[in-house]
């Protein structure tokens, strides 16, 4: 009898294991950028010709680094919960990190696309998406190759950094950000860095 | 999210072979030995995107773009540590396909050794618990001796 425990208290085991490791996101990836300086870029600001922008003109400011681009199907759920967010006028600056615009598009063919159009093209598509679906952004910044993603580890879109006074990211959200995510996780963390 | 993923896997489903000489054959003719050491090297990471394949054998966006970026550092002469470097100082050590024995990953190097060991273990003490058992067996008793003979006695005479 004593031998049976032990079988089914194995195999329950398992199950427990099983169930834990089978819910687990294999997306939530923990980023090694997490209490590290946010990687330096300086990047063309949409819609103000002329104009860069990099990490270090937010010092002293707590802010969030959103990554989007017009064909990533997921913004769309989480476009709504930053433009609510910026209306509600929280104070904490959002800048939206245009990723790949063109090029992360599997519905276009980069070899039809002329190079000196590239650009234009994809200012042109961020533009018709921020007049669509409301603009949340301080401003957005275009990387247009994808290199800066590479630097911040970006994989999947949409993914959001939170980053302090000092230019440290202290959190890294891959996927929509939900109201749960933002309510529970994004802004009680803003709270305490603005502390 | 999903979806998406599920879409993007298909168009690379579609599209693979396509991609596959666009992006390799020009690469190949550039540097051989260059081109081997971004296959050697791009076998040890993990494309993100999707998971489970390297970056050598993925079509992903991303696998493509990381592709480039290793090209650009062995063509810049960084050593394989270095660009290994690169890449877990971006996206974690879950990049590797050969993670490094630390804290966090020790179960996951030790955890089969141990399941082998605790299987012995377990293996041992139910011999063991069996051969005391066989051991331990009292000899026939006097009536037991007495049939066993006659059963004998019946298979001898048939």
């Amino acid at each position: 009898m004593n031998r049976y425990y032990w079988i089914l208290g194995a195999f329950a085991a398992l199950v427990v294991l099983l169930a834990v490791g089978l819910n687990l996101n294999p997306r939530d990836v923990p980023s090694p950028l997490v209490g590290k300086p946010a990687p330096a870029f300086r990047l063309a600001v949409l819609n103000q010709p002329g104009q860069t922008m990099g990490p270090e003109d937010m010092k002293g400011k707590v802010w969030l680094l959103n990554v989007w681009a017009s064909w990533c199907v997921s913004c769309r759920e989480e476009h709504p919960v930053l433009v609510e967010f910026s209306r509600r006028g929280s104070g904490t600056p959002v800048v939206g990190l245009n990723y790949k615009e063109l090029r992360g598009d599997g519905a276009i063919d980069m070899r039809r696309v002329p190079a000196e159009q590239e650009v234009p093209l994809a200012l042109e598509r961020a533009n018709g998406w921020l007049q669509a679906h409301g603009d949340p952004y301080l401003l957005t910044v275009m990387d247009i190759d994808g290199r800066v993603g590479i630097d911040y580890g970006v994989y999947g879109v949409p993914e959001t950094y939170v980053i302090d006074k000092n230019g440290i990211i202290r959190m890294k959200h891959t996927g929509p950000v939900s109201p749960q995510v933002l309510g529970e996780k994004i802004l009680p963390l803003v709270a305490e860095l603005n502390k | 999210m999903k979806l998406f993923s599920c879409f993007i896997f298909l168009l690379g489903l579609l599209s693979g072979p396509v991609f596959a000489t666009a992006t390799n054959e020009a690469a190949v003719a550039d540097d051989p030995v260059a081109e081997k050491r971004l296959q050697e090297l791009s076998k040890e990471l993990r494309c993100l995107v999707c998971q489970n394949e390297t970056i050598a054998g993925s079509n992903a966006e991303l696998a493509v773009d990381l592709r480039r970026e290793i090209r650009g550092m062995i063509r810049d002469g960084r050593s394989d540590n270095e660009i290994l470097d690169f890449m877990v100082s971006r996206y974690g050590d879950f990049v590797l396909y050969r993670p490094p024995v630390k804290g966090i990953t020790i179960l996951l190097w030790a955890g089969p050794i141990a399941l082998l060991l605790i299987g012995l273990l377990v293996m041992r003490s139910y011999l063991k618990r069996r051969n005391s058992r066989v051991a331990s067996n009292s000899p026939l008793s006097a009536e037991e001796t007495r049939r066993a003979e006659a059963l004998l006695k019946e298979i001898e005479d048939k």
